[in-house]
């Protein structure tokens, strides 16, 4: 971890505080003064119960949201406007419906002004990468939940972008895809080790994956109550990892925490979303 | 429904309304005939009627010019249409200004325009044009228009995180959005085009098939009436179905137009 000490962390969210003005008048304060810190190469997963502004986090780092107080820090720099280091991967479906699976993919290599040949040549090779060869002409609706957030995970990662938001990437899926596609994640991640920023709130999934699991409190004014390391080796299977002892500790750990914030989202009415 | 079976039963529907109609005007029932074949001619004059037209050939000219007229409406007032709609969508507040505008001169009845054309744009295509056009600009115009605010806004957010920018976003994004929805409303504006221009031609002109109506009313020519009217009828579902045929092709990446695309 010395370099990551001596490097300024990819991401720095700092006193980042988030409300948004109701059309009925006054404000809702979904997150009050949050800072985290993502390290180059470290995989940080956030859970929270629902409706706990994780997201919102999230696109303050993405750029997609400006914060209404505080700062975000991207490598040392401050953040305005869209975050051009990172690749998103969002909850729902976000590919271009009109494009194939090789077209969506291609695409994303557009801004960076590579040619369209070349970009095609790539989005084949990543397609194969995430399993998708024998799929590439086909258009989203054509493939099942899981291709497509292969192909959404083929779309971001071509760009090779040094930071990776994910929204609960994994969470409309079923749970034998969703192990498939973590595996797929942890295969791909591990390749060059981006900063990842993952969303979730599946407490099992975000030990699975993460270095680390930061917990939010029950919104509204949500902040971060836990920061729990996950000292689990490399690399991982996430379906074995779970029968591990040491997953267990850390998942009581974490769930001590996460547990009365639970409770209390759904004394709250649960209903809100972040 | 396989299609033979359906496309015999759509031809039985068509007989048994011919058969009702020539029935109806031709055989008397209770001493006498239900409808008068002055008033309501019968299918067989009217067959007869459209035979002579199409085997002497003068129907080809009229039918030529009201096609003309239909595609040239629908090119102009496509194109105007999407342009606008574009412009309105991404300028707030051109659109907040023009509002009650667009409102009041969508909400005109066209045919008190047909006058202003023809005295405008003289009796030949031009006038039939401009008062297709402007019935389908204002379909197109809404469409895209609606079709270019109601982008995903989780596709939008995707598009822009991974580094479009707004040209990028238009060709990408807004514009097949647009298309889209313009494609959803392409049977209606080409349906209005044809109404635009037939309703221009009956209205003031010396050709299409407008005018054969009109012009078999003025003599009380029923039969020619009824067999322009047939005419017209059969030139709409011809051009309905090339329209479903580009449909079709177009849109091959929408669910439930489910084709062949795999392959390749």
């Amino acid at each position: 971890m010395e370099k990551a000490l001596a490097a300024p962390p990819a991401i720095a969210l700092r006193g980042v505080s988030i409300s948004f003005r109701l059309a009925e008048g006054g404000a809702y304060d979904a997150v009050a003064r949050s800072d985290l810190a993502v390290a180059p190469g470290e995989f940080v997963a956030i859970v929270g119960p629902t409706g706990c502004g994780k997201s919102t986090l999230l696109n303050v780092a993405a750029g997609l949201l400006a914060p209404s107080t505080g700062q975000a820090d991207i490598f040392g720099v401050r953040l305005a406007g869209l975050n051009a280091k990172a690749g998103y991967l969002f909850q729902q479906d976000a590919l271009m419906p009109w494009k194939t699976a090789l077209d969506n993919v291609a695409v994303a290599l557009e801004p960076r002004g590579v040619s369209r040949a070349a970009a095609l040549a790539r989005a084949r090779e990543w397609l194969a990468r995430v399993g998708l060869s024998a799929f590439v002409d086909r258009y989203p609706h054509m493939l099942s939940g899981g291709q497509r957030k292969r192909v959404a995970l083929a779309q971001t990662l071509i760009r090779d972008p040094e930071i990776l938001l994910m929204d609960e990437p994994f969470g409309p899926l079923d749970a034998q895809t969703r192990q498939i596609m973590g595996n797929l994640l942890l295969d791909l991640w591990s390749r060059d080790r981006k900063a990842v920023m993952f969303v979730t709130h599946d407490l099992e999934e975000a030990i699975a994956l993460a270095d680390r699991v930061v917990v939010m409190s029950a919104g509204p004014v949500a902040t971060i109550v836990g920061d729990f390391p996950v000292g689990l080796g490399r690399p991982r299977d996430i379906a074995e990892i779970r029968t591990e002892p040491d997953f267990h500790a850390i998942h009581k750990a974490i769930w001590a925490t996460l547990r009365g914030e639970v409770q209390r989202a759904y004394a709250r009415g649960e209903g809100r979303t972040a | 429904m396989k299609r033979p079976t359906l496309l015999a039963l759509q031809l039985a529907v068509g007989l048994v309304m011919l058969l009702v109609w020539h029935v109806l005007t031709t055989v008397p029932i209770g001493g006498r005939k239900l409808l008068d074949p002055f008033f309501f001619s019968t299918p067989l004059d009217v067959l007869a009627r459209v035979w002579k037209d199409f085997y002497a050939g003068t129907i080809w000219r009229h039918l030529g010019i009201t096609l003309l007229e239909t595609v040239l409406a629908f090119v102009f007032g496509s194109v105007g249409g999407i342009v606008f709609g574009f412009v309105f969508a991404r300028g707030e507040l051109i659109a907040a200004v023009f509002d009650p505008y667009i409102k009041a001169a969508n909400a005109l009845p066209r045919v008190v325009l047909a006058p202003i054309f023809a005295l405008w744009f003289g009796l030949g295509i031009w006038s039939k044009v401009a008062l297709g056009f402007t019935l389908v600009f204002f379909i197109v115009f809404f469409n895209v228009y609606q079709g270019v605010r109601e982008v995903s806004p989780t596709i939008l957010a995707n598009a822009r995180m991974l580094g479009m920018n707004e040209r990028q976003l238009l060709r990408h994004v807004y514009w097949p959005a647009a298309l889209t929805w313009m494609f959803s409303s392409l049977h209606t504006a080409v349906g209005f085009a044809l109404v635009g221009a037939v309703v221009g031609e009956y209205l003031g002109s010396a050709a299409g098939l407008g005018y054969k109506i009109h012009e078999a009313e003025s003599v009380f020519d029923v039969t020619g009436v009824f067999a322009g009217m047939m005419i017209l009828a059969v030139f709409v579902i011809v051009i309905d179905a090339v329209v479903t045929a580009i449909e079709k092709r177009l849109l091959v990446w929408r669910p439930g137009t489910q084709s062949t695309t795999t392959q390749g």
